[in-house]
């Protein structure tokens, strides 16, 4: 299973996900769509419940099956991932695609050691023997800068500090030559000066092995060290999403404008950081129109009445909101 | 700075005594089952809080900036050290007793959510301070409402509400009006916006900033997010490994950082801008654990400077550039060293 030539790694059409329980429906993803193409790095930018997680694990179909209902889209390597079966699926987790998470405490079993997980994964995927599994382990621990890589092979992952914990998780992931790597948040639980030494590491993995990634962040900065193009969402849409040069440089949305705004990064200290004013939006019964218009400066009554058909300010550079021009030479 | 204009009656030492003198707190953690071995949370930390300043203390995970905070509020006891509010010695037998200094001191911790009593509608969780401080219940529940709406919520709305109900940001607005409920002097926040979304904690920095200015508060700010910080505070405090390697004010910290741990977190931030990538990581390597911290200067083992002087012996926290605000434990600060670079103008620079 190899993406064919020209098609997109991963691509997400008019995804929606619901999470349906007795007391309420939570409208996590409304209408998502975006492709990420082979060795590009896309970041999807949200605050918390934005549905950013929710999308990112869709395309691993990892949410709980009998409370989620899932419509539209997602399509690997060419490959229906909401049509698979079970068995299809475990081929495709961790083989074709694989994941890591903002916790590697919580994401790797407290019980096995480091080179056991890896190696199990290995024997999983490709079939191999115990000995050359752990061969492999120790490669990929030398590959993510592990330092004393044979020692750490036999460590359980408390005895690892967070950052070499990281690294371990994405070993792991690394350890099938995924064609996609999701990445939940990987830097946030981590020291500035490990995020930054881990945002490098992966950073020039992704480059060396050609991989296409799909980066979820919170953190512009973030974005700004690792992303090749952004999505930014809010409410379960993508409001603006280009080069991410442009949405950061020149951001087209209201919402992407004002979390540049109000992220602190060196304003004058004499003067109040200009905030977003209120709260994002109840996921249960989001208001009709635009999810942003209550908290947004710019609204209009249109604001309030259907949800914003995509603009290009620019080509590639996509903004959901009514009071972005349309461009002059619009076809 | 402080202001002299405004009388406080509870101000006993006037403008130029410091609000709190913190001189060498220790704080050691035994650790089950390995005798002798110590967390050394807090290893000999010395510093001053000005009256009417923001003092910011940042640091990574395991530096001892959160069990400082405690320390201060005698919410954990120091091993050794001593305290001095405005003036008068923290429970010393001619002093200030812990009860009376916590009503003076207050307390924002980073888990809103945590903070709260999951049973108690808001208004009661607010009202309960100065309830327990000798209010009646009519007047502690009036003045729960009136602080309540000074942090931006309607006492009407929210007051009846419980924890859960509110978001992430209303739940700290609920812990900074509970701490201002007793009228303290002086706030102290431990990671109070690193929970919240990017949004949101603007508003709330805005808020406190709005509330210092208007109660005249001093606030003690840790954080791990130096540009909060640079935006908040007039001093930084720069912790590693339970002690402080940088202290200054917040332009000096900021534009001549003069210890190379605080160069490398500053050189850690993100850039924002996807045109200026950080290409080589500033330092190596995650902070050791502060159990077996290493000998000498506790940074030697990830400082791209370390000389044997830095393995053996320890730097003294000193005004080394004859500045007399600015400090920092480093020997390659100090001409007495030995260290080969000491003494040179560009130490570090690399």
């Amino acid at each position: 299973m190899t993406p064919s030539n020209g098609a997109p790694l991963a691509e997400i059409r008019d995804l929606s996900v619901r999470f349906v329980s007795r007391e309420a429906t939570v409208h996590a993803v409304n209408g998502v769509s975006f492709s990420v193409q082979p060795g590009e790095v896309l970041c999807i930018l949200g605050e918390s419940g934005s549905g950013k997680s929710v999308t990112l694990r869709a395309l691993m179909r990892l949410l709980p099956p009998r409370r989620t209902r899932i419509e539209g889209s997602v399509r690997v390597g060419g490959e229906d991932v909401l049509a698979m079966s079970a068995r299809a699926l475990r081929d495709l987790r961790g083989g074709l695609v694989s994941m890591i998470f903002q916790e590697p405490m919580t994401a790797l079993d407290p019980v096995y050691t480091v080179g056991q997980q890896i190696g199990e994964a290995l024997r999983r995927h490709t079939g191999i023997r115990r000995s050359a599994a752990r061969a492999r382990a120790l490669e990929l621990l030398e590959l993510v800068r592990i330092p004393s890589p044979e020692r750490r092979l036999d460590a359980y992952p408390h005895e690892l500090s967070g950052g070499l914990r990281q690294r371990a998780m994405i070993a792991m992931a690394l350890s099938c030559n995924p064609w996609l790597l999701l990445a939940d948040e990987p830097t946030t639980a981590l020291d500035a000066t490990v995020q930054v030494q881990v945002l490098i590491l992966l950073r020039r993995l992704q480059r060396e092995l050609g991989m296409g990634m799909i980066f979820v962040t919170h953190d512009l900065g973030v974005a700004a060290e690792i992303a090749d193009t952004v999505a930014v969402m809010y409410a379960g849409r993508i409001v603006e999403s280009g080069p991410v040069a442009q949405v950061l440089g020149a951001p087209a949305h209201p919402y992407t404008a004002g979390l540049l705004a109000s992220t602190v990064h060196g304003q004058p200290r004499e003067r109040d950081i200009d905030a977003i004013p209120g709260s994002p939006p109840d996921m249960r019964k989001l208001p009709p129109g635009c999810s942003f218009a209550p908290r947004c400066t710019r609204r209009m009554p249109a604001c309030r009445q259907t949800v914003p058909e995509p603009r290009f300010p620019e080509p590639g550079h996509m903004a959901a909101c009514l009071a972005v021009p349309m461009p002059a030479t619009a076809e | 700075m402080p202001d002299g204009t405004v009388l406080d009656p509870r101000d006993r030492g006037g403008p130029l005594q410091p609000l709190l003198i913190a001189r060498d707190l220790k704080k050691h953690f035994p650790v089950k089952g390995a005798r002798g071995k110590a967390v050394q949370a807090v290893d000999g930390v010395s510093f001053t809080v000005r009256k009417g300043e923001t003092l910011g203390i940042v640091g990574e995970s395991g530096c001892g900036k959160s069990t400082l905070a405690r320390l201060l509020l005698h919410l954990l006891v120091p091993d050794s050290g001593e305290l001095v509010f405005d003036g008068d010695a923290v429970n010393a037998p001619d002093g200030i007793r812990v009860g009376a200094l916590r009503r003076q001191v207050q307390m924002v911790f980073q888990d809103s959510y945590a903070s709260l009593n999951p049973r108690m509608p808001i208004r009661d969780s607010v009202a309960f301070g100065p309830f327990v401080q000798g209010e009646q219940k009519p007047a502690a529940r009036e003045i729960a409402r009136d602080t309540l709406r000074k942090v931006g919520l309607d006492p009407e709305l929210f007051g009846p509400r419980y924890p859960h109900e509110l978001s992430g940001g209303q739940k700290q607005r609920v812990n900074i009006a509970r701490a201002l409920a007793t009228d303290p002097r002086m706030v102290i926040l431990d990671e109070p916006v690193s929970a919240l979304d990017k949004s949101v904690e603007a508003q709330v920095l805005n808020l406190l900033r709005a509330l210092k200015r208007q109660f005249n508060l001093t606030y003690v700010f840790i954080s791990h997010d130096l540009s909060v910080v640079r935006y908040i505070s007039d001093r930084v405090l720069v912790m590693y490994l339970g002690r402080v390697v940088e202290l200054g004010p917040v332009e000096a910290i900021f534009d001549q950082p003069q210890h190379p741990y605080t160069r490398a977190l500053l050189a850690s931030r993100p850039s924002m801008d996807p045109a200026r990538r950080i290409e080589e990581p500033p330092i190596t390597g995650d902070p050791p654990n502060p159990i077996d911290p290493p000998s000498g200067c506790r940074f030697h083992t990830r400082c791209p400077f370390a000389e044997a002087v830095c393995r053996t012996a320890e730097p003294m926290l000193d005004n080394w550039r004859g500045t007399e605000t600015h400090a920092a434990a480093c020997h390659m600060l100090d001409p007495a060293s030995g260290h080969s670079r000491a003494g040179h103008t560009d130490i570090g620079r690399a």
